[in-house]
């Protein structure tokens, strides 16, 4: 018989996350650090707009780009939270969460050989998707010393003329950290003598922790060549929802509105109801679960300190980086060992590309109460292993 | 800053100082000062426990009563009001705009422990032009917390 599959996909590695989950999923009473999503309920208003609408009866397609109320939603929204201006009907598009948008952008933007630079430690799918698409994946390596923000050295270093795309993915998943308005002003710029197109990943951006959040595509020159992706799941705690979207130049929608219309058809439409409810009334809801990641924020940070573990100080999203290099373990070692003895699960930096490597993503997404518990056991993990060696 | 104190106690008095400190960002000291600062100035009015008595054995009723009442020349209802949460038995009193003025609740052991206060020391007061009583049956929500015991955490266990 011959090969059933496709050589393309079979060359991907599987998520490093997904070992992990089989691992971790088969032991009892784990306390789990591990996980990408907010710990919250979608606030009841919201759940109740998604009910409401099925006993209306919304239980139709909606137009492949999303519903207009929604998209009109999402530009008023944005206007007012990063201040730049999209047109309704032809400069957005509802997707299947964040993720499916940086699929069908990166189909509709790369041509094969096209280099594609990706940060990392960042999301899992940039990488996959990136070649699914046939472009080349460039990995920009971020440094702990820089607290894991993308330099314009680090930038212009890895641009060569094949360079089609950057993408952008801050707040970042995994380690938190940001980029403030002078480093984008530098990114832009670069970008802009360069002719680059940036996928700016912005699904984190109502959690930030001090500043608010800035989007490259309110600089000069930016809105013209940005594909922004956000979504619901993070912000509005929606993740089961799985409503995103993507705002950027028509002619690029409009190809990804063409993946999108022959792949999906159109984003689930109970949730584009619940996410208009979201937009129009859900501001305090953010703002209460922004108050409270940021206390937990500081739990955690204090703790690091407490038990002397490394950390730079992330201002975004709901992760913290903590270091391990002096336990001489690899950060899958370290997490496997912290699973078999503690029952504590945290993710493996290197999941997240090379240079997450000893490193570890702790998730804040929990209570203080399971963190509290946590760290006691994550202290003495580290006190052991601090005295055997 | 005292805001965030008091949304954060509101919801959880029982946190310690040194915790507290941490989440909220300031100094142990700083805190300390301003939870007394607003002890003092009444702002902080007292640090009560939440309890869902019906899953403890001991009978408790709670009593919601809407009361009419005549107001007084020169003192409107406050007069009439401090007469009636003087008693100890009254957990609360409101004034309230609609079809009634003061709605008082009150907790007691018995049916007849209420209805007592009710007929004989309520409805006896000058002021008093009509009362109407409503028995809590059961308590689904109270001070912002449902008292149904929580979901467990229905996320998977490690996700990207």
């Amino acid at each position: 018989m011959r090969n059933p599959l496709s050589d393309t996909i079979v060359n991907i590695k599987p998520s490093g996350i997904r070992k992990f989950f089989d691992i971790a999923s088969e032991r009892k009473d784990v306390i789990s650090l591990g996980v990408g999503e907010p710990d919250f309920e979608t606030p009841w208003h919201i759940r109740d707009e998604g009910i409401w609408s099925l006993e209306k009866g919304k239980t139709f397609y909606t137009s492949n780009s999303g519903l207009i109320e929604l998209r009109r939603e999402i530009c008023n929204y944005l206007s007012r939270r990063i201040n730049v201006e999209y047109k309704a009907d032809s400069e957005v598009l509802i997707t299947v969460g964040g993720s499916e948008a940086i699929d069908i952008g990166l189909r509709a933007m790369v041509n094969p050989g096209d280099e594609v630079l990706i940060p990392q430690p960042s999301y899992v799918s940039y990488e996959p998707c990136a070649i699914l698409a046939g472009a080349k994946p460039v990995i920009i390596e971020l440094k702990n010393e820089n607290d894991f923000r993308l330099t314009k050295e680090e930038l212009s270093e890895a641009i060569t003329d094949k360079t089609k795309l950057l993408i952008l993915p801050f707040p970042n998943n995994p380690t938190g950290a940001i980029l403030e308005r002078k480093e984008l002003e530098d990114i832009a710029r670069i970008c802009v003598e360069k002719d680059i197109y940036v996928m700016s990943d912005e699904i984190y951006a109502e959690l930030t922790y001090g500043n608010d959040h800035v989007s490259i595509a309110s600089m000069p020159g930016m809105k013209e060549r940005t594909i922004l992706i956000n979504g619901f799941s993070k912000a509005y705690a929606m993740t089961g929802w799985r409503l995103g979207y993507a705002a950027g130049p028509k002619a690029i929608i409009e190809q990804m509105r063409k993946i999108h219309q022959f792949a999906i058809m159109c984003a689930p439409t109970t949730s584009q109801y619940a996410a208009v409810e979201a937009l129009r009334n859900g501001d305090k809801d953010v703002e209460m679960m922004r108050e409270s990641y940021d206390q937990r924020r500081r739990f955690l940070m204090n703790a690091f300190k407490e038990m002397k573990l490394p950390c730079f100080e992330p201002y975004g999203a709901f992760y913290v980086f903590p270091c391990i290099k002096e336990f001489n373990m690899t950060s899958e070692e370290f997490a496997l060992a912290l699973l078999e003895d503690k029952n504590l699960a945290v993710v493996p930096g290197s999941a997240f590309g090379d240079s997450g490597e000893g490193f570890l993503r702790i998730s804040y997404a929990y209570s203080i109460e399971k963190l509290r518990v946590a760290m006691g056991r994550l202290a003495e993990f580290i006190t052991k292993l601090r005295e055997k060696s | 800053m005292r805001e965030k104190i008091l949304n954060y106690i509101e919801k959880n008095s029982r946190v310690d100082l040194a915790e507290l400190s941490v989440l909220l960002g300031m100094e142990q000291v700083d805190l300390a000062n301003e939870l007394e600062a607003m002890e003092k100035e009444g702002i902080i009015c007292g640090y009560h426990t939440l309890i869902d008595w019906d899953k403890v054995t001991s009978e408790r009723i709670n009593a919601l009563i809407e009361v009419r009442v005549t107001p007084q020349r020169g003192q409107g209802f406050d007069a009439i009001a401090e007469r009636i949460y003087k008693y100890p038995e009254v957990e609360a009193t409101y004034l309230i705009s609609g079809g009634y003025d003061l709605l008082v609740t009150l907790e007691g052991k018995t049916l007849k422990e209420i209805s007592n206060f009710v007929s004989s020391k309520l409805s006896t007061l000058d002021s008093v032009i009509s009362t109407t009583t409503c028995f809590i049956l059961k308590k689904y929500k109270d001070h912002g917390t449902i008292m149904k015991t929580k979901n467990e955490d229905e996320r998977m266990i490690v996700t990207p």
